[in-house]
């Protein structure tokens, strides 16, 4: 089941036992980096965990704590969910919001105060949409979305872009989990000028 | 090493300074540090390579925002 990976390059050779690599890959998809700790490739791992789930909570924060939530029907197609979610966990109860916020009738919000909810509106918290089944999203005096932006002006948008970017660099963790790092090849990396002399 | 370090503040310090006049860049710095650091650290396995090669990677990134900063600039003053 375990796999070796060997570096190329004679400068830093290395050999890499990738475990059970779906199994890691798996893990990497749930928790950044924890697919590398699975696989005892422990400062890797922490490396990953550290930036991207920094980024992660970082854009997250900016954002108000509103840039994750899962929405896929128009006006409000979420898009940027699809590169969020590769974070795994971390991005993962937006689902369960969604469901509840759509169950009918709405369940109230899993985090954060439900006050706004009991009151009819529609619930102000983490991961939650700016909608329930009881206000369509635009509808009038309901549009959460509008209030979000309003409120957190530019912060709104840098936060899911790097809740977004988060989620695309453990992308490329978890191929890092499952096939090993793409080695560059020893003299693949050379400039345009050593083409010339050659 | 100091030749690494001459060649990082040369690059750097033009974008920190339009960070200081432009406050929403500075939002650009912890994106090019987490994103080159993990994209140095998909290519190789050691610590030693990963870091050179983040280096290399943010001068990269932050060459690449001054062409694109100068391109602009050049023309919006020729518009």
């Amino acid at each position: 089941m375990s796999t070796l990976v060997r570096s190329p390059d004679p400068e830093y050779p290395v050999e890499i036992d990738l475990r059970n690599r779906t199994l890691a890959a798996i893990w990497a998809w749930l928790w950044p980096g924890a697919g590398h700790i699975y696989q005892r490739r422990y400062a890797k791992g922490i490396l990953f965990m550290v930036c991207i789930l920094g980024t992660f909570f970082f854009g997250f924060g900016m954002g108000g704590w509103r840039v994750v939530y899962a929405s896929f029907r128009r006006p409000d197609l979420r898009l940027p969910y699809v590169c969020q979610v590769a974070v795994g966990l971390p991005a993962l109860p937006a689902l369960l919001e969604r469901q509840r916020a759509l169950s009918d009738p709405p369940k109230p919000p899993l985090f954060g105060s439900p006050e706004a909810f009991q009151a009819g509106e529609v619930a102000d918290s983490i991961f939650r949409p700016p909608f329930d089944s009881r206000h369509a999203y635009l509808e009038q005096g309901y549009d959460k979305a509008a209030e979000w932006h309003d409120r957190l002006k530019g912060r709104f948008d840098i936060g899911t872009l790097y809740t977004m970017i988060a989620g695309l660099l453990n992308v490329l963790a978890i191929y890092d989990a499952y096939a090993g790092p793409a080695f560059i090849l020893p003299g693949k990396e050379h400039s345009p000028k050593d083409d010339k002399k050659e | 090493m100091v030749f690494v370090s001459s060649h990082v503040f040369a690059f750097l310090f033009p974008l920190i300074f339009a960070a200081s006049v432009a406050n929403r860049l500075w939002y650009a710095l912890p994106l090019i540090v987490s994103i080159s650091l993990v994209y140095a650290a998909t290519r190789h396995e050691l610590m030693r390579p990963i870091v050179e090669h983040a280096v290399r990677f943010s001068l990269w990134i932050v060459g690449f925002m001054i062409g694109v900063f100068i391109f602009l600039t050049v023309i919006s003053a020729l518009v």
